[in-house]
C-alpha cells in the first residue's frame, strides 16, 4: 500500500500506523486472550445491557406491524395493496429487490474479500454475514406474500405432485426461486461453518450449564485439531469460492425478472451488472449502518476500527461509481437506441408525474454519496457515515421504485395508462420489515459470537510461528500492516 | 478402534505456535507417528510438521457440484420435454438455455453443501465427546490462546516414562496424561 502523509500525527494517535498512515485493523496490545475475552464476554455475560432490552422491544414492537400487515393481507388478498394493472409489480417487488441487495454486502466481505486475501475483513465479517441472512429472510417473505396464495407457495419448488404440475423452467421467475433458496441455503451454511470454533470457544468458557450445553451442541465437539483445522480451511475457502460466483449470479438472476421482459426501460443488458454494483452499494451501507451503533455500544473501536470505516467508504465508492455509469448508460441508450418508447420512458421517468423520484434517487444515491466519498476525512468521520448509510439505502430504495413503477405505469398503450399510489398496508409491511430485521439482529449480538474470534486470532503478530527463543521485537509492527 | 480405556496420550501444553510447531517437529524426527496438534486458530506450519498436506474436501465438493448440474439439468429437461410440455411463445420445448441457470444454482447449492457436510464428515464431527476434553487445562486454553501436542499412546513408539521424559525436553508449560 502507498505511503500517505497521516491526517493526525501518529506520535499521538495509536491507532495510526507510522509506517503507512493508515489506522490500525486491530488496536495495538492485544493478544490471544483479550480479544477472546473481549468477544466471549458480549455473549457469555449475565448483565445484559439494559440498552438491549430495550432495543428488542422497540424492534419487536415495529416487527408487529407486519405480523398485522400480513394477517390482513391472508385474509382479504393483494388488493388491499397499491398494486393495480398496469402497476401490477408494487412494494413487493421493490421491497424484495432492495433486501435482497442489502445482503449482498455480507456475501462479498465473507466470499470475495476472503479470497482476495483482505484480512481486515476479518472483524466485520461475522455480522456482515449475519445481516445477509436476516435481510434474505425479510427479501424472501415479498415474493411469497406476492404470489396471491402463499399458502400453497411450495408450488414454486419442483416437486412430485398429483396433480402432475411442474415449474416452467423458461421464466425468471422460476430461476428466482432457484438463485434465492440457493443464495440462503449458503448462506446460512457458510455463516454456521465460520461459527463452529468460536462455539468451541464459548463452550469452554461458560459458566452456567445451560450455555454449555447449548454452545457445546453447535460446536458439534469443536476441539481445534490441526487436521480438521486443515480441512475446515479448505472447506472456507471452497464456499468462498462458490460464494462468489453465486452472489454475482443472484442478482443477475433477480435483474433478468426485469430485463428478460419486453418493457421499456427494462428490457436492457446492462441491468446484470448494475444490479449487483448497487447491491453491494447497499449492502456496504447497511454494514455501516449497523457497525457504527455496535462498535459505539459494545466499545468495539478497537477490533472495528476506523480503518474498516475508511475501506468500507471506499468500496461504496468505487461500487456507487459503478452504478452512476449504469445511470448514465441508460440515459445514453435512452436516446441512441433511437427507439420511441425508450426515449419516452426516459422522458416520464425524469420530467413525468413520478419523476420526483427520479430526483430523490439523484440526489441521494449519486450526489451527495460520490461527491463527498472523495475525501478522507468525511470517510472516516463516523457521525457523517452513518447518517450517509441511511441517504445512500434510501437511494437504493428510489432507484427499485423507479425502475419497478416508471416502467410499468405508463406503458406502450396510452389508454392503458394509470398511476401508482401505496396504501397503508404497503408502508406497514415495508416498516414492518426493518423491525423484523432489527429484532434478529438484536438477538444475534447477544447470543452468538459477532465477532469470529478464531480470525481474530491470526491477525494478531503473536500468531505468525516463530522458531523458539527468537526475538520478535522487530516483527511486530511489520505483521499488523 | 483403539482401546477405550486406559491412556489415550500425553498431552503437551505450550505457550506459543513456535514452541509447538518445533516439538511437533522433533517428534516426528523421533519416529512418532500418531499424533495431533490442537491449536485456537488454524496454524498450517504444524500441519506441515504433521505431514498432513491432504484432503479429500476439494474431491467431495467437486463431486457434489457435478451431481448438483447434472440433477438439475436432467430434471428441467425431462419436466420440460417430457413430463409436462408446456408451448411457451413457440419455444422448443429443449429451451436448453434458460436450464443453465437453475443447473448453475444447483451446482453451487450442491457444492457447497458437500464441502460443508464433507468437511465435518472427514473430521468425523460431530462428536461431542473425546479424550482430550478430559485434561482440565485443554479446556482452559485450546480454543483460548494455548498450543496442544498430544503423542497418542497407540503409537507403538509410545512409552508412558520415554514419551514424557521426551516431552518434557520443550519449552511446555505442561505435560498431563489424558486418560480415554
Amino acid at each position: 500500500m502507498a505511503t500517505k502523509s497521516p491526517i493526525e500525527d501518529p506520535k499521538l494517535d495509536p491507532m495510526i500506523d507510522p509506517r503507512t498512515g493508515e489506522f490500525a485493523v486491530i488496536a495495538p496490545g492485544h493478544n490471544f486472550k483479550s480479544v477472546t475475552q473481549k468477544i466471549a464476554g458480549i455473549v457469555l455475560t449475565s448483565n445484559t445491557p439494559l440498552g438491549w432490552f430495550a432495543g428488542l422491544t422497540f424492534a419487536g414492537g415495529v416487527a408487529c406491524l407486519v405480523v398485522v400487515a400480513l394477517t390482513w393481507l391472508f385474509l382479504k388478498g393483494v388488493g388491499i395493496w397499491g398494486v393495480t394493472i398496469p402497476g401490477a409489480w408494487g412494494f413487493a417487488i421493490i421491497n424484495f429487490v432492495w433486501w435482497i441487495g442489502i445482503g449482498h454486502a455480507g456475501t462479498l466481505i465473507s466470499a470475495i474479500l476472503l479470497l482476495f486475501k483482505q484480512t481486515w475483513r476479518n472483524s466485520i465479517n461475522r455480522f456482515a454475514e449475519a445481516m445477509t441472512i436476516f435481510a434474505v429472510v425479510c427479501a424472501g417473505m415479498f415474493p411469497l406474500i406476492h404470489v396471491g396464495r402463499p399458502w400453497v407457495s411450495y408450488w414454486l419448488f419442483p416437486y412430485p405432485n398429483t396433480m402432475n404440475v411442474w415449474p416452467q423452467f423458461r421464466s425468471p421467475l422460476a430461476w428466482d426461486v432457484f438463485a434465492v433458496s440457493t443464495y440462503a441455503t449458503i448462506s446460512v451454511v457458510f455463516w454456521y461453518v465460520g461459527m463452529i470454533p468460536d462455539f468451541g470457544t464459548l463452550r469452554d468458557r461458560a459458566t452456567m450449564p445451560l450455555a454449555k450445553y447449548f454452545y457445546g451442541l453447535l460446536s458439534l465437539g469443536w476441539r481445534g485439531s490441526t487436521r480438521h483445522w486443515i480441512r475446515y480451511e479448505t472447506a472456507s475457502l471452497l464456499l468462498a469460492g462458490l460464494s462468489t460466483p453465486l452472489v454475482l449470479s443472484v442478482h443477475t438472476v433477480i435483474s433478468f425478472d426485469f430485463a428478460v421482459a419486453a418493457m421499456a426501460g427494462w428490457h436492457t443488458t446492462i441491468f446484470p451488472p448494475y444490479f449487483v454494483a448497487g447491491a453491494v452499494y447497499s449492502g456496504f451501507a447497511m454494514v455501516i449502518t449497523l457497525a457504527i451503533p455496535i462498535r459505539k455500544f459494545y466499545h468495539l473501536e478497537d477490533l472495528i476500527t476506523l480503518r474498516h470505516l475508511d475501506n468500507m467508504a471506499k468500496v461504496m465508492l468505487a461500487t456507487g461509481s459503478i452504478v452512476a455509469y449504469g445511470y448514465g448508460m441508460e440515459v445514453f441508450m435512452a436516446w441512441y437506441s433511437a427507439s420511441h418508447w425508450e426515449f419516452f420512458m426516459m422522458w416520464n421517468r425524469m420530467f413525468g408525474p413520478m419523476g420526483w423520484a427520479y430526483w430523490i434517487l439523484i440526489l441521494t444515491n449519486l450526489a451527495i454519496p460520490l461527491t463527498t466519498l472523495w475525501s478522507r476525512k468525511l470517510r472516516v468521520n463516523v457521525l457523517y457515515l452513518f447518517l450517509l448509510s441511511f441517504v445512500i439505502n434510501t437511494g437504493m430504495w428510489f432507484e427499485r421504485f423507479v425502475i419497478v413503477v416508471t416502467s410499468l405505469y405508463r406503458d406502450y398503450l396510452p389508454s392503458s395508462w394509470g398511476t401508482y399510489r401505496a396504501t397503508r398496508w404497503d408502508y406497514m409491511t415495508f416498516v414492518g420489515t426493518w423491525g423484523l430485521f432489527t429484532f434478529l439482529f438484536l438477538l444475534f449480538v447477544r447470543f452468538l459470537p459477532m465477532i469470529p474470534m478464531s480470525e481474530i486470532r491470526m491477525m494478531l503478530p503473536q500468531s505468525k510461528v516463530r522458531p523458539p527463543g527468537g526475538s520478535d521485537a522487530e516483527t511486530v509492527i511489520e505483521e499488523t500492516v | 478402534m483403539p482401546p477405550r480405556e486406559g491412556i489415550y496420550g500425553l498431552l503437551a501444553e505450550f505457550n506459543t505456535p513456535g514452541e509447538l510447531v518445533h516439538a511437533t517437529e522433533q517428534a516426528h524426527q523421533a519416529g512418532y507417528r500418531r499424533m495431533e496438534c490442537y491449536t485456537p486458530y488454524p496454524v498450517e506450519e504444524a500441519a506441515v510438521a504433521l505431514r498432513f498436506h491432504k484432503t479429500r474436501v476439494p474431491l467431495v465438493c467437486l463431486l457434489g457440484g457435478l451431481l448438483g448440474v447434472t440433477t438439475a439439468f436432467l430434471m428441467e429437461t425431462w419436466i420440460a420435454v417430457w413430463s409436462y410440455p408446456l408451448n411457451i411463445a413457440g419455444r422448443p420445448l429443449f429451451s436448453w438455455p434458460a436450464f443453465i441457470i437453475p443447473a448453475y444454482e444447483w451446482t453451487i447449492l450442491f457444492s457447497g453443501l458437500s464441502a460443508a457436510f464433507g468437511m465435518l464428515a472427514l473430521n468425523g464431527l460431530p462428536q461431542l465427546y473425546h479424550p482430550v476434553f478430559n485434561a482440565a487445562n485443554f479446556r482452559n486454553g485450546a480454543t483460548t490462546d494455548k498450543f496442544f501436542l498430544c503423542l497418542e499412546a497407540a503409537d507403538p513408539k509410545f512409552s508412558a516414562g520415554e514419551t514424557r521424559a521426551f516431552l518434557e525436553q520443550f519449552a511446555a508449560v505442561s505435560v498431563v496424561e489424558v486418560d480415554h
